[in-house]
């Protein structure tokens, strides 16, 4: 079954919830993007720059000493950390720019946590030649500083959004009143399958590339598909893309990680499958963190990137489903699978991808030997290693 | 007829346009919100509008956002506003019209919020992040229980797009003249008349426009071809200053005052 359907909509999830001035354009958005998305022109065009400027495809990667480590599985890291810009989200800002230049506009706008899809934002517009300006929680800025400079190299305006709880979540905001302000002439490029229809099923179809190559890739090298496949889910783009091409294979198992904070007992976290409830934030209707009330709560993750207090529509979808397994793991946690990766392999992951490695070690001792497991690096370290720098610092004893 | 679209026709017969006013419940604290909402319906306001906090307030500007985040500090929530409503009910008539994003609602439960705002005696209701598209169980409870759902217009709203929001609408239709969100600088007024003019000659329902109406001169511009504005974040402005102005009703009072003033001539 194609999802979502004409309105937007995956079962209950998703929909359309917008101020009125936003309403046209969503729908000329739409309307583009089903107009362009199956032409060869576009689709070529597409194809060429995420060769040529990316670097697709991205490795499927053999982790021998990590396979080893963990009882003789068969694990495979898909490499987005090797995207140029360092992430995933280059996959989805390239494609909304090629639709930004289809629409005739000269301007967009993004909001960005971790910073990777701030900069493949101002990546993409430097590219192409359009203004960009990019939307950060203060908070944000403070603990991914060096991809602020990163932006502002790119020629980007990086924004500080001082509002709320100074991370994600209101830097999304900002953007949606900067673009209900500048609807005529500007693009926002949503960096998670999140937000009101189109949003959610464009950025999924754009990521997709991630589960196509990957799904051809161990076809060529194990013959067969893998048994498991993990990734981290803060909107869950990396992990909607990696998965999609392989969702009619009812045998694989497929795992979702949540950023469990301090512990799920704390109230500290983003997992928002842990204890959320159905609800409507930033334009679409998903899974929660809110109060009884309908106010939305404060998150905590180590990870900028995973530090958000909705879910992408499509993954409440396949929770109810049970096609996708959803689970968390701790800051502490994903700070131990960031270290275990980079001396097991030489590989610095995200923080937001070491939840999906720390995950991978818990439920290593479950698996039998030999199964095949991938798990999506969706980004590299580099970004994270001031503020891993920092913390080492705060914790030496005197 | 509703009491909204009776209120509006009858300051129409009068020769005069309307003035709806918006008032953070809450802000600074609830029991104050009540004193504010009578003051301001004694200095001339036809129509209260109630915004219910909330914690991301996507169509707002600073000045209404930071207004919800003092009223979210004291713990207000949608009960308490629906409690503010039946205390007013028992000493006023002027009609009351709900503002709150889609969430907090839905938190509460839509039949349940339409039954008990009818209770407590809400007029109207209006969610700037929810369309037409959307509203299919609000609609159905507003018919039910006699709540208005007003809906917003935008400059960007297509002409197929104003007759399905016309076809849903009662009480009034809230155009916003500016794209852009609350308490934002208008700009192109003579635009704005007539697009107001265009959209009046489709629907006999009465429009009202607001987002950016910030003085008495922008109310009179806009207000000669609307049925009625509104004004917020100019008010809030000054409610924010009762901290550390015990006089700060005495000048709203003025104000309004002079808002209804050039609405009347």
């Amino acid at each position: 079954m194609l999802l979502p359907n004409k309105k937007g909509r995956f079962g209950p999830y998703g929909g359309r919830y917008v101020a009125e001035t936003l309403m046209p354009a969503l729908q000329e958005l739409e309307a583009v993007y089903q107009s362009v998305r199956r032409k060869p022109g576009f689709k070529k065009k597409l194809a060429d720059i995420l060769k040529h400027f990316v670097g697709r495809p991205t490795p499927l990667y053999f982790a021998p000493r990590l396979s080893e480590h963990l009882g003789g599985l068969k694990i495979y890291l898909k490499r987005e950390d090797l995207c140029h810009t360092g992430a995933h989200k280059i996959n989805n800002t390239l494609g909304q720019i090629l639709l930004t230049q289809e629409m005739g506009k000269k301007r967009v706008i993004a909001e960005t946590g971790a910073g990777q899809h701030g900069v493949a934002t101002a990546t993409a517009a430097a590219r192409f030649g359009m203004d960009c300006e990019v939307y950060m929680g203060t908070e944000d800025m403070k603990r991914q500083e060096l991809n602020v400079f990163r932006m502002r190299l790119l020629g980007a305006k990086v924004s500080g959004v001082d509002a709320g709880s100074k991370t994600l979540k209101d830097a999304i905001s900002e953007a949606l009143r900067d673009w209900t302000a500048n609807v005529r002439d500007t693009h926002y490029i949503l960096g998670s399958v999140l937000g009101p229809h189109p949003y959610p099923m464009m950025i999924r179809d754009f990521q997709s590339v991630i589960g196509q190559e990957a799904r051809q890739q161990i076809l060529r090298t194990e013959g067969r598909f893998p048994d498991v496949m993990i990734a981290c889910v803060g909107g869950g783009s990396n992990a909607i893309g990696l998965f999609t091409p392989f969702l009619s294979e009812s045998e694989i198992r497929m795992i979702g990680v949540e950023a469990g904070g301090l512990g799920i007992e704390t109230g500290k976290h983003a997992a928002r499958f842990a204890s959320g409830t159905l609800g409507v934030l930033h334009g679409t209707m998903t899974t929660l963190l809110q109060d009884a009330y309908g106010q939305i709560q404060n998150t905590h993750s180590v990870s900028a990137g995973l530090d958000y207090a909705a879910v992408g529509p499509e993954h409440s979808y396949y929770r109810d489903k049970q096609r996708i397994e959803y689970t968390s793991v701790t800051d502490d946690e994903a700070l131990s699978a960031f270290r275990l990766l980079a001396e097991m392999e030489g590989i610095l992951p995200a923080l937001e991808s070491s939840h999906a490695v720390a995950y991978l070690i818990k439920l290593a001792p479950s698996l039998p030997k030999g199964q095949i497991v991938i798990v999506n690096l969706s980004g590299r370290g580099d970004k994270d290693v001031a503020q891993l720098s920092r913390m080492e610092q705060q914790n030496e004893p005197d | 007829m509703s009491r909204i679209e009776a209120a509006l026709r009858n300051v129409g017969m009068k020769g005069e346009k309307g003035l709806i006013a918006y008032v953070m419940a809450g802000d600074p604290n609830l029991a104050e919100s009540g004193k504010i909402i009578l003051e301001v319906e004694k200095a001339g306001a036809d129509l209260i509008e109630i915004g219910v906090p909330f914690s991301d307030p996507i169509a707002d500007g600073p000045t209404i956002q930071k207004a919800s985040e003092r009223a979210l500090a004291k713990g207000v929530n949608v009960r308490n506003v629906l409690d503010l409503v039946t205390d007013l009910r028992r000493q006023t008539k002027v009609p009351l019209i709900l503002m709150s994003y889609c969430n907090p609602l839905y938190a509460f439960g839509i039949e349940r919020f339409f039954k008990e705002a009818r209770r407590a005696g809400v007029d109207g209701l209006i969610v700037p992040d929810l369309p037409p598209e959307e509203a299919r169980d609000f609609i159905l409870q507003s018919r039910k229980t006699g709540i208005d759902h007003i809906f917003l217009a935008a400059p960007t709203t297509p002409q197929e797009r104003l007759e399905k929001i016309i076809k849903v609408v009662s009480g009034f239709l809230y155009y916003v003249p500016l794209t852009g969100v609350t308490g934002s600088e208008l700009k192109g007024k003579e635009t704005i008349s007539e697009r107001i003019r265009q959209i009046k000659s489709q629907t006999e329902k009465p429009v009202a426009v607001g987002f950016g109406v910030s003085n008495p001169e922008e109310a009179r511009e806009l207000g000669s071809e609307a049925d009625a504005v509104i004004v917020g974040s100019a008010l809030v402005r000054i409610i924010e200053t009762a901290k550390s102005d015990p006089t700060y009703l005495t000048r709203l009072s003025t104000f309004v005052r002079s808002l209804k003033q050039v609405l009347r001539s």
